[in-house]
């Protein structure tokens, strides 16, 4: 409660600040917001508390994850002075709505009704229809919000409309009172109650970008300004799949055999396509947004396996890549800055000038490929433990392949980067952002090292 | 402790590498660091073959929840290989110093991490710091042929790379589900995992997630296309750390994981394995009779050569195993000498097609020499280490099964004609224009030889120590099949 309050009221006050022309305190104000946004929301550790009649919940997991987003969310902010260094109207819209856009995500870690669920997910993607086309000149921004727009607020429908069904059949939104329903009436489920699950997976699906409801995500990513795809990429995929988590495993958990076999076969499609479309992209920004749907793919098995560890495992893997992928992100606006666009070709050359950057990028392409000891692969490897654990065997195989794969396309930079002759300029980073990047990649390291700190928490 | 010292060492020299920019310091602190780690290994082999094992364990917790730890131990198996490891790296470093290889930082880091790997291979008793080890050792490999290796070099390590990773992604599967069949609690150390419940069908799918993986390192008919092209792409310290000591990853996780922990799989599937390995043999032997690019002939007779120790492991024989682990050795410093004289004979003559060099012999009669006795330990000539571990290996194979024994032992006939063959037409005859200039090995580049050309006589003369230290080892590998 403290964090979405708090948030909220960063938000407001970079509005403010907005109005009073201090364009200079908007960073260091969210920078130290955030931070205490984190702390507020550590402090509810082992609280285990609701609030208004079990609407929202704190329990370990919800802290956990909220924490998660907040700090992935400040690590993206390290980049926002470079990326907006050279624009010269004010920001604090952008900033706001970005904060605001994380309350909604924070709503969607803990709620304990499936109203303030849909509400999390359109503050959510409110935010991210306005953001999506912020950069009012580029026509591609105008697509992608269009896009977003079109597609995303006709998915909320069906969300909605799979939340009224649900309400209608068991009469309720509370999610303790919807599993006590589907406890007593497992054996005659009601097909009305079907009809508002399916609809509410489709709904859910979406805003995660599980195949086949992914198409909009490569173009919308695309479009969207690269921090702010970053954030899509990251936040907002962490809380989406954090809250098609909680909904199947708290609510429906006793009719697990009316959704498993829907989820599995998305499952497998996500990691399928994300992965073998993903080396058919001619740019970074393309293959990250297929990389994040793979990715997705592979999060949802912590979604089937629901076990004592799963959450352990789905946080690890938040993290894991989280990290990974903004360090891809911190690159890519460095390369973009400086060629103006990212094909794979821009990369060619670039450690001869760049080894750090060069390094970093690599080693964040390895982790999300899993290889050990980095975050990823430790982040994978317990995932896929606790799926076997569940006797989803064939399910790790297919998520095996899909990492196989995956190697065609992430060692795609990496190659240009090293083996391929190009002009060798020098990018622009600043100390601070060198720096950034370094530290995000010591955190890849440091959690495939000791995945302990994460794994025994929930 | 050791073998804790034995892992960081390379690891920080690496780092250290990393950080340094004068070239001729980093040569030398590149070979400090690997003829250190040489040292440390000697003085375990002194503590092991004199006191308790004790000092070779290692044994921290890691990951508590899931009972992984960082759980080191050698025993007669692994450490032959880890000597091997720790022998031929300060060569493989010596006879790299005189290429003008840039970023020589990197590349030296990368070879000393990738030495920090192998070791961590053969030195793991826990599986998923064994997996962790295995795919640590493809990265700085990956790189170092990548880098600095030659023109095709882009695709051929892509392919080299997607083949070995996929195959060790199916070990990890296997892995972790022998996890869930271990005892309770779960763990992956090793013993645990031999002791694991497995129906016959249940084994029949471990044992093809292992084969593959190894079966791919090995590299073992028809998983070997990889091999020929990466090892001529890369460059030549990258080729003898692959050939040298990578290759016997597999070799090595055949016998510490697919024979302990699958032995009704074996019985049913291993004569097909055998027979894999036997084709492979003559395969990629007749191939090699038709090279023309040394370095390619010498690729296709290590894939013959790994044939051997695949199915003399497969025969399931004390004398087949103890072969394997000898002829690892050799078949490493053998081959790793080939190469040496290889990248000699193409800085003289600017070529390693066969066709193009002749008689260099009568100007370089030294390396002529080295290149003899190199090429007849690789052969399998009595009183050199590769007959031991080819004859072992081929007893093994006899006991198992005499006509396959038969076949197997072509291998040595046609491994003699190539070779010899290869030596006569470089070698021998009439200095070529072109090759009349190339003088004789100067004394430094003399170095690396003397010890490689010590081991092979003394393996092939004594190779009671080396057995002596395999033995228990094979045999406690052997009673846990039955």
């Amino acid at each position: 409660m403290s964090t979405i309050i708090s948030l909220s009221v960063l938000g407001v006050l970079i509005l403010v600040e907005g109005l009073l022309g201090k364009k200079t305190w908007h960073l260091p104000t969210i920078l130290v917001g955030l931070l205490v946004a984190l702390a507020l929301t550590l402090s509810g550790w082992n609280l285990n508390t609701h609030y208004y009649n079990e609407m929202l919940i704190v329990d370990n997991a919800s802290v956990a994850f909220s924490a998660i987003l907040i700090f992935t969310t400040f690590l993206i902010f390290m980049f926002a002075g470079h990326y907006y260094k050279s624009v010269q109207r004010p920001l604090d819209d952008i900033y706001a709505i970005l904060i605001f856009a994380l309350v909604g995500s924070v709503m969607m870690t803990s709620f304990g009704n499936l109203i303030i669920l849909f509400l999390g997910i359109e503050t959510l993607s409110i935010a991210l229809y306005v953001l999506a086309g912020s950069h009012k000149e580029a026509i591609t921004s105008n697509e992608a919000t269009l896009k977003y727009f079109l597609m995303g607020s006709f998915l909320s429908g069906f969300l909605l409309f799979g939340i009224a069904l649900i309400y209608g059949v068991s009469g309720s939104l509370n999610l303790d009172e919807i599993s006590r329903y589907t406890v007593r009436e497992a054996a005659h489920l009601s097909p009305m109650f079907r009809a508002g699950l399916f609809l509410l997976i489709i709904g859910l699906a979406f805003k995660i970008a599980i195949v086949p409801f992914h198409f909009w995500a490569p173009d919308v990513y695309e479009g969207t300004p690269t921090l702010l795809t970053a954030f899509m990429a990251t936040v907002v995929k962490i809380a989406s799949i954090v809250a098609l988590f909680r909904l199947f495993n708290h609510g429906f958990s006793a009719i697990r055999e009316t959704w498993e076999t829907t989820l599995w076969i998305l499952a497998v499609l996500t990691i399928l396509v994300g992965n073998l479309t993903g080396i058919y992209q001619p740019n970074l920004k393309r293959m990250l947004a297929y990389s994040s749907i793979s990715h997705s793919g592979y999060m949802m098995l912590a979604v089937l396996a629901f076990s004592a560890r799963t959450a352990d495992a789905l946080l690890l893997y938040a993290a894991a890549y989280s990290v990974a992928t903004v360090t891809a992100f911190g690159i890519l606006i460095l390369v973009r800055g400086a060629k103006g666009n990212d094909f794979f070709t821009s990369f060619e050359g670039l450690a001869k000038k760049n080894p750090v950057e060069a390094i970093c990028l690599t080693i964040a392409l390895l982790s999300l490929t899993g290889i050990p000891p980095l975050a990823g692969f430790m982040a994978k490897y317990y995932l896929f433990t606790t799926a076997l654990e569940k006797g989803y065997l064939w399910l790790v195989i297919l998520a095996v392949l899909g990492s196989a794969i995956s190697v065609g396309y992430y060692f795609k930079p990496i190659v240009s980067m090293y083996l391929r002759n190009g002009d060798g300029i020098k990018l622009e980073a600043g100390f601070a952002y060198k720096t950034h990047i370094i530290f995000l990649t010591v955190l890849t390291v440091v959690l495939g090292l000791l995945p302990s700190v994460l794994i025994n928490l929930l | 402790m050791i073998t804790g010292i034995l892992i960081v060492l390379p690891l920080l020299f690496s780092l250290l590498l990393f950080s340094l920019r004068d070239e001729k310091l980093i040569k030398q602190v590149a070979l400090t660091g690997a003829v250190a780690e040489f040292l440390v290994s000697v003085y375990g082999l002194f503590l092991y073959s004199t006191q308790c094992h004790c000092q070779l364990l290692l044994n921290i917790g890691w990951i508590e929840t899931l009972h992984v730890s960082l759980n080191f131990r050698v025993d007669g198996i692994s450490f032959p290989l880890v000597l091997l490891t720790t022998f031929l790296t300060p060569l493989i470093i010596l006879s790299s110093m005189d290429h003008p290889y840039r970023k020589p930082s990197a590349f030296y880091g990368l070879i000393l991490l990738m030495e920090m790997a192998f070791i961590g291979v053969f030195s793991a008793y826990d599986g998923l710091v064994f997996y962790i080890f295995w795919e640590l050792a493809l990265i700085p490999a990956y790189f170092i042929c990548a880098v600095w290796g030659g023109n095709d070099r882009i695709r051929i390590t892509f392919k080299f790379l997607i083949y070995t990773f996929t195959g060790s992604l199916f070990m990890l599967v296997a892995l972790i589900y022998l996890y869930f069949r271990t005892p309770a609690p779960h763990s992956f150390e090793i013993i645990a995992l031999y002791a694991a419940h497995l129906s016959p069908a249940e084994q029949n799918w471990i044992f093809l997630s292992f084969f593959l993986a190894f079966a791919i390192k090995i590299p073992i008919f028809p998983f070997h296309t990889w091999q020929p092209d990466t090892y001529t792409e890369s460059p030549a310290g990258g080729t003898m750390l692959l050939a040298g000591i990578m290759l016997k990853m597999g070799t090595y996780g055949l016998i510490r994981f697919l024979l302990p922990i699958c032995p009704l799989a074996l019985k049913e599937w291993g004569w097909l394995a055998m027979i894999l390995a036997v084709t492979g043999i003559i395969y990629a032997s007749i191939i090699a009779l038709r090279q023309n690019d040394m370095k390619r002939l010498v690729a296709y007779s290590s894939i013959a050569h790994m044939g051997l120790i695949a199915a003399g492991i497969f025969a399931l024989t004390s004398k087949g195993l103890e072969g394997a682990v000898i002829q690892m050795v050799s078949h490493g410093i053998n081959i790793t000498g080939l190469f040496i004289v290889i990248s000699l004979i193409e800085k003289r003559t600017g070529t390693r097609e066969i066709s193009k060099i002749s008689g260099l012999a009568t100007k370089a009669p030294w390396l002529a020499l080295f290149f003899m006795i190199i090429l007849l330990g690789n052969i399998g000539l009595p009183l050199t280490n590769g007959f031991v571990g080819e004859f072992l290996l081929l007893f093994g194979i006899f006991e198992y099964n005499h006509w396959i024994a038969a076949v197997a032992g072509l291998t040595i006939i046609l491994g003699a004609v190539y070779m010899l063959w290869m030596y006569q037409r470089t070698m021998l005859g009439q200095p070529l224009e072109g090759n009349d200039t190339a003088g004789d090995i100067t004394l430094k580049e003399a170095i690396p030889f003397i010890p490689i050309v010590i081991m092979i006589l003394w393996i092939g003369i004594f190779p009671g120590f080396f057995l002596k230290l395999a033995e228990p080892a094979v045999q406690t590998i052997l009673n846990l099949m039955h």
